[in-house]
């Protein structure tokens, strides 16, 4: 055989997965188009262009290749993890870039469209609040599917991608340990996480409507409520409700988005809290934000920010949350406060919330794990001689994952650093350089300086590479990384 | 189906991997981390790493809900445990254990609800035993697997020149052998199957799938081949217990022949048999071999635990003059490696085992199943039930059922009676069918026809 010919036979089932996911996707593009009709705004047209076009080129690759199946190899579920998201991320631009209002550059459609599928809620636009309902829906439901994980939900409702579904769900699902299954078959697996999923979609937007939110910003935001995204359909995000009752809500609602889903799988099959209470994960995520709620209310206490200790509070543990969470909702004030108060809180998005969760950073795990690790270390020191594995809820942790953890960490920090190097290079501040990168590379959304409440200003290329900082967070890195390896494509 | 596996060792791993692909929820426990995550990468299974016996761990793995629990660790107390407790706990329809020690197995009141509750029992041993007695029964039979407790045998043989129907069409069969009734299943040219007709024509070095009645097996295979002789001699590679039971069952009338390694267990092996020989030495050696005749000997059984000792002992015996050579092959890649080349044949012992344990997990009313060409093609016995309006195959001739392509039936246990499948045989209640998948994709849509509509309950 030839070199074209082993190309052709080893990357046909690739392919042709990859096509029939696009296919699937462009089915994305008709609720945007029906509530383009219900509101007649006037969406409609790019929605069913954006339809047709993403529907052929589906179909296209699909077609010369239908017939090609074989099992998906580890190598191959990387390929078409980060491929699938990343022609998502583009072709998920085409409505956006077609429509007239509002009028945006390929750069600005393929960011929103990015930052809406990898839940990270930052925006380009501006005067969100007058534009046509189909274009608030349609980011709204791209934060919908990226949430869970599109290849999630492809596993659960497609059946034909068989085993090789599981090297898929790894590849996309976050968190140092990826083995845990809900259900025996990993079909089940994954359509069990999108009930839970949509059922807290579905509880959130009750709670909204029953608040006062009208039916549409109810169940808009409940969307980037638990996928723990942040796009909103007003500029000025949760402020613009003023409203105590929906504030509260929503940190309720940001909290379970952002735990295992797994654990609220077991509570909802009747362990009630003792699941949660008995996750160390989950334990350490609810100390560490209160502690920064605490911190914060005191602080904004006695700088005077607030009246009294009580709206401290209240302001403390939404904002809290919210960027915790890597959510990024906002009410307005928060980048008055004093500065020491929202580096901080940035600071706490690069934890983000729980493996198995919607949120982005890198996991309340994987600090778990490199805590322990580290007083591992001050007890091996003082004990030489001494057996001392790592424990997570009495089970011992495979060497392997803690290695695992100290990569990520550290290949984390290093793009972390270089992004911010070349973001300065473009002629960014250093604090808008510096937020930009941590909420793009943590899936959070607002930064602080120029991009506190959107990211109009910045320049393209600065764009392009938080479009590239948004993916290689939401994907955890490697998978990316993988891709660009030169040891993938020498096989 | 919710199958719960307990033990992930070779048997554990091939019925997962069976099971898993037919679509049951499966759940593999064992205390082995690295053995289940090497299973998780390759199938669509849920694992749990702990004690197989523990109520705990059971639990774990979804044993309240489970519809079966099959326990095939490695200690036959574990498997017996497993049950009792999937019993009184959790109080699971089906438990099937593996029980090795002859202690146990020969105790039959042992199992029942109130002492053992295991449903069915797995002699591994035994069954690789029963195997090989029947391969050495027929000799030039590959495979030799019973239906309707062994009234009807399916038989693989590889044609050979010479046979008096080798360049005949199918439809002769009857002239070359009046009153035999025989049909024949596959045929399997160069690996691709073919489906007979009338007019087709066997071909040398063909692999001939063929049904008949027990008494008349060997007078169908002398027509594939130039008759074999009846195996005289036998030589036994290797004294544990399949080779014990080997020895046991064939030393009547056979000249058996025991090669084992270790004086102890040779000597407890001598102790045990009566008319066979039992030599200490290295089955690999070339000089004991030739001391031993190796030259005249038949049938040469290697069956260490040893893949590669196997099928080296095998291929030397063979360059030493032996007519037949069978080895113990556990790894299937070995099998199609060696297969009909190197070794006449490769005996499989999780095949026989996943097979004994395959009838228990179908659906429909399937009695038997047996993996043919290794796992590729299947042969199932399945009883029909029902009447004419409620079943789909009941008061139907055999041409108007609507059979999936390479899928054919075979014969008909009808009671005491065996009746070969003519186009217009008509199916009866209660009639055990024997059928024939070329591949076992074909049979879970074999097995829905066997289904009762729900009018008949």
């Amino acid at each position: 055989m030839s070199v074209v010919q082993q190309a052709i036979v080893h990357w046909a089932p690739v392919q042709r997965i990859l096509g029939l996911l696009l296919m699937m996707f462009s089915f994305n593009m008709l609720p945007p188009a029906a509530v383009g009709l219900i509101y007649g705004d006037g969406g409609v047209g790019a929605f069913l262009t954006g339809f047709a076009i993403v529907f052929a080129l589906g179909g296209t690759v699909w077609f010369p290749v239908r017939m090609r199946r074989r099992e998906l190899k580890i190598r191959d579920g990387f390929a078409v993890v980060v491929m699938f998201w990343v022609v998502l991320g583009l072709f998920g631009a085409v409505p956006l870039y077609l429509s007239d209002r509002p009028y945006l550059s390929i750069t600005d459609a393929v960011f929103e469209s990015v930052s809406g599928l990898t839940t990270t809620g930052a925006t380009i636009l501006v005067g969100i609040d007058t534009l046509p309902h189909s274009i608030l829906w349609y980011r709204q439901q791209l934060h919908l599917l990226g949430g869970m994980g599109i290849i999630v939900l492809a596993v659960a409702i497609l059946p034909l991608l068989g085993v090789g579904g599981m090297q898929l769900y790894r590849a996309e699902t976050p968190g140092p340990m990826k083995d845990a299954k809900l259900a025996p078959r990993i079909t089940e697996t994954a359509k069990t996480l999108w009930f839970i999923y949509m059922g807290l979609v579905v509880i959130c937007t009750a709670a909204y409507w029953f608040a006062g939110m009208n039916f549409f910003d109810a169940l808009s935001h409940a969307t980037s409520t638990i996928a723990t995204g942040g796009f909103s359909t007003h500029d000025q995000s949760m402020g613009y409700f003023d409203s105590k009752l929906i504030e509260s809500i929503a940190v309720v609602f940001m909290i379970l988005g952002s735990l295992n889903f797994a654990l609220h799988f077991f509570a909802f099959r009747g362990g009630g809290f003792k699941p949660y209470w008995n996750d160390p994960e989950t334990r350490l995520f609810f100390f560490a934000i209160s502690a920064v709620t605490v911190v914060c209310t005191v602080y904004l206490f006695i700088a005077g920010n607030y009246a009294g200790l009580t709206d401290s509070f209240m302001a403390s543990v939404f904002q809290v949350i919210s960027i915790g969470t890597t959510t990024g909702f906002t009410t307005a004030e928060y980048t008055l406060w004093p500065s020491f108060l929202p580096m901080l809180l940035l600071l706490g998005s690069f934890v983000g919330g729980c493996a198995g969760g919607t949120t982005g950073g890198m996991k309340v795990m994987r600090f778990v794990l490199i805590f322990k690790q580290g007083s591992r270390e001050i007890m091996q020191l003082l004990h030489p001689s001494a057996e001392l594995p790592v424990k997570i809820g009495y089970k011992r942790v495979p060497e392997r994952v803690i290695k695992a953890v100290w990569g990520f960490f550290a290949v984390y920090i290093l793009i972390f650093v270089a992004m911010l190097l070349i973001l300065m290079g473009t002629g960014l501040g250093e604090v808008t350089a510096w937020s930009a990168v941590a909420a793009c590379l943590n899936n959070l959304g607002p930064g602080l300086g120029e991009v506190a409440s959107n990211m109009a200003t910045i320049n393209d290329p600065a764009k392009w590479v938080l479009i590239v900082a948004m993916f290689l967070g939401r994907l955890e890195i490697f998978p990316l990384l993988v891709l660009l390896s030169p040891a993938f494509w020498r096989r | 189906m919710k199958i719960i596996i307990l033990g992930a060792g070779q048997v554990g791993a091939t019925l997962a991997d069976n099971l898993a692909g037919e679509a049951n929820d499966v759940t593999v426990v064992d205390t082995d981390n690295a053995l289940l995550t090497e299973l998780a990468d390759r199938l669509d299974i849920r694992i749990i790493q702990g004690y197989a016996s523990y109520p705990y761990v059971l639990r774990q793995a979804g044993a309240n809900d489970a519809d079966m629990i099959i326990a095939v660790t490695e200690s036959d107390e574990i498997n017996m445990v497993a049950c009792q407790i999937a019993y009184t706990l959790f109080h699971t329809p089906t438990k099937i254990a593996r029980v090795r020690a002859a202690g146990y197995l020969h105790e039959s009141d042992l199992f029942n609800q109130e002492a053992l509750p295991v449903d069915m029992l797995i002699s591994p041993e035994q069954l690789v035993t029963d195997y090989i007695r029947r391969l050495i029964q027929y000799p030039g039979a590959l495979q030799v697997v019973d239906f309707a407790d062994g009234r009807v045998r399916l038989v693989a043989v590889k044609a050979y020149y010479g046979g008096p129907l080798v360049g005949q069409e199918l439809r002769e069969i009857n002239e070359h052998i009046p009153g035999v009734e025989t049909r024949v299943a596959a045929i399997f040219r160069r690996g691709k199957p073919i489906i007979p007709e009338g007019a087709t024509v066997i071909e040398a070095e063909d692999e001939v799938f063929f049904l008949a009645a027990k008494p008349d097996i060997k007078k169908v295979i002398s027509e594939m081949r130039k008759s074999d002789k009846p195996v005289k001699r036998v030589m036994i590679a290797g004294g544990g217990n399949i080779g014990l039971r080997l020895a046991k069952a064939l030393e009547d009338y056979t000249q058996v022949k025991v090669i084992e390694r270790n004086r102890e267990r040779a000597r407890h092996l001598a102790e045990e048999l009566d008319k066979t020989v039992v030599l200490v030495g290295d089955a690999a050696s070339e000089n004991l071999l030739l001391e031993e005749n190796i030259e005249s000997v038949d049938v040469f059984c290697a069956i260490t635990n040893d893949d590669e000792a196997n099928i080296l002992s095998a291929m030397l015996a063979k360059q030493l003059g032996a007519s037949k050579a069978l080895a113990l092959i556990n790894r299937l890649a070995y099998v199609d490696l060696v297969e009909g080349s190197s070794v006449d044949i490769a005996i499989s012992p999780q095949q026989s085992t996943v097979s004994a344990l395959l009838a228990h997990v179908r659906r429909g009313d399937v009695v038997r199943v047996h993996n043919l060409r290794r796992g590729a093609a299947e042969a199932i016995e399945a009883v029909a039930h029902g009447d004419p309006q409620s079943s789909k195959v009941v008061g139907k001739a055999i041409e108007d059922i609507d059979l999936p392509k390479g899928a054919t039936i075979g014969a008909i246990v009808r009671g005491e009676q065996v009746l070969m499948a003519h186009h217009d045989t008509v199916i009866e209640p209660e009639d055990h069918v024997i059928l024939f998948m070329v591949n076992k994709k074909l049979t879970p849509e074999v097995e829905k026809l066997f289904q009762v509509g729900v009018t008949f309950l």
